[in-house]
């Protein structure tokens, strides 16, 4: 009993630490991430669709005040520029194995 | 000791070789080659599709498809194109402001040229394009550029298309290092995947030609610009090759680039060399 109270008062932290509704300031640090890494795809010629609508819909959620909704959306969107940066990396060399010879 | 040194010479003589044979594959592997390449390409679709008549190609679709080619066919008695071309063939005529019209900017009056377009040139030393040339006439004269998708550009490269019909594309790659590098970028363009939906050009049109993706029937890369600029049902109106690329990329979920990007201009190069000797079949329908 003594143990497990200690562990039940942790464990509610954990969550509670977890579940914390995102503010302001971890909307902003999200978007710069997303922005920076969608910029560096655009410079790369190889920027997707989906990395601009996502920035935009974080943009939106933000102007609104549902910073949840907008930090979600912006590291939604820095995943979607990596992986664009990524496939622009990768098809440097990888584009010659569909050549036709 | 004279049998040490033997395998000695051996081993060095063998490594040399095995450098030597490695080093030509890499400098081969490295030349651009657009003869070879063009011969190749045709190849792979003459091969894959040995029904197709040579020439049937640069009808994409219809050339896939005998159902989707008889219906085409019919419709080629009133082809949904033939207001874009009439209305092609008054603006070609119509002098601008300063008394010169399009004829006064190409060879030929620009009549039956559309084969030898796009081109290298070799002052500015990039691929110059049909659509391109149009619009730095129009500038050169003081009128305003069109728009390089659709409307009066489509309607212009249709009429010129037309005066061409049946002639053999006939793209040359002149003996410079800027022309070849503009072919193989457009080449590099044409393989390289891209979008969210991880699509190349060639995963459609190499890859997967006669094959359906969602209704459409996918068009051989071989001969594909020989149709343009094309009246497409889905758009309801006429697209010229500018057009074609940019939905193409934004179909794939990649940022298209802005028409007449270098790279846009390159890939129409290295699409119409490969389609040297097909016939200008412009313009098209496609559904």
């Amino acid at each position: 009993m003594k143990r497990t109270l200690p562990l039940a008062m942790l464990l509610a932290l954990g969550l509670a630490s977890a579940a914390r509704a995102a503010n302001e300031a971890d909307y902003k640090a999200a978007f710069a991430a997303a922005e920076a890494a969608a910029k560096e795809a655009a410079s790369l010629r190889h920027q997707w669709t989906t990395t601009v609508s996502t920035l935009a819909t974080a943009k939106k959620a933000a102007d609104g005040g549902d910073f949840d909704r907008a930090t979600a959306a912006a590291k939604e969107a820095e995943a979607l520029a990596k992986a664009s940066i990524f496939q622009a990396t990768s098809e440097k060399e990888a584009w010659k194995a569909m050549e036709i010879r | 000791m004279k049998a040490r040194f033997s395998l000695q010479l051996g081993s060095v003589s063998a490594a040399l070789v095995a450098f030597a044979l490695t080093s030509a594959h890499v400098v081969a592997a490295d030349k651009v080659d657009p003869v070879a390449d063009a011969k190749a390409f045709q190849n792979f679709f003459f091969q894959k599709f040995p029904d197709v008549k040579h020439e049937d190609f640069v009808n994409g679709p219809y050339s896939m498809n005998e159902d989707m080619k008889r219906q085409w066919q019919e419709k080629e008695e009133f082809p949904p194109y033939e207001f874009a071309l009439d209305a092609g063939k008054e603006m070609f005529a119509t002098p601008f402001k300063n008394g010169k019209t399009y004829a006064d900017c190409f060879p030929n009056g620009g009549i039956g040229i559309r084969q030898n377009y796009p081109y290298f040139d070799e002052r500015e030393g990039k691929v110059v394009t049909l659509e391109l040339a149009l619009n730095r006439c129009r500038e050169a004269n003081g009128e305003a550029p069109y728009s390089y998708v659709k409307d009066e550009m489509a309607s212009l490269t249709a009429y010129m298309a037309f005066t061409s019909r049946g002639k053999p594309m006939d793209i040359k790659i002149p003996d410079d290092p800027r022309a070849l590098a503009a072919f193989e970028n457009g080449k590099r363009y044409f393989y390289t995947r891209r979008g969210q939906m991880n699509f190349s050009c060639a995963g459609c049109h190499v890859q997967s030609p006669g094959e359906r993706i969602r209704a459409e029937t996918l068009a051989p890369a071989l001969g594909i610009l020989n149709a343009m600029p094309i009246y497409r049902s889905e758009w309801s109106g006429m697209g010229t090759t500018s057009r074609r690329f940019v939905t193409c990329n934004s179909q794939t979920r990649a940022v298209p680039l802005e028409p007449q990007s270098d790279e846009y201009r390159d890939v129409e190069y290295f699409l119409s060399y490969v389609a040297n000797g097909l016939p200008i079949s412009g313009p098209g329908a496609r559904p």
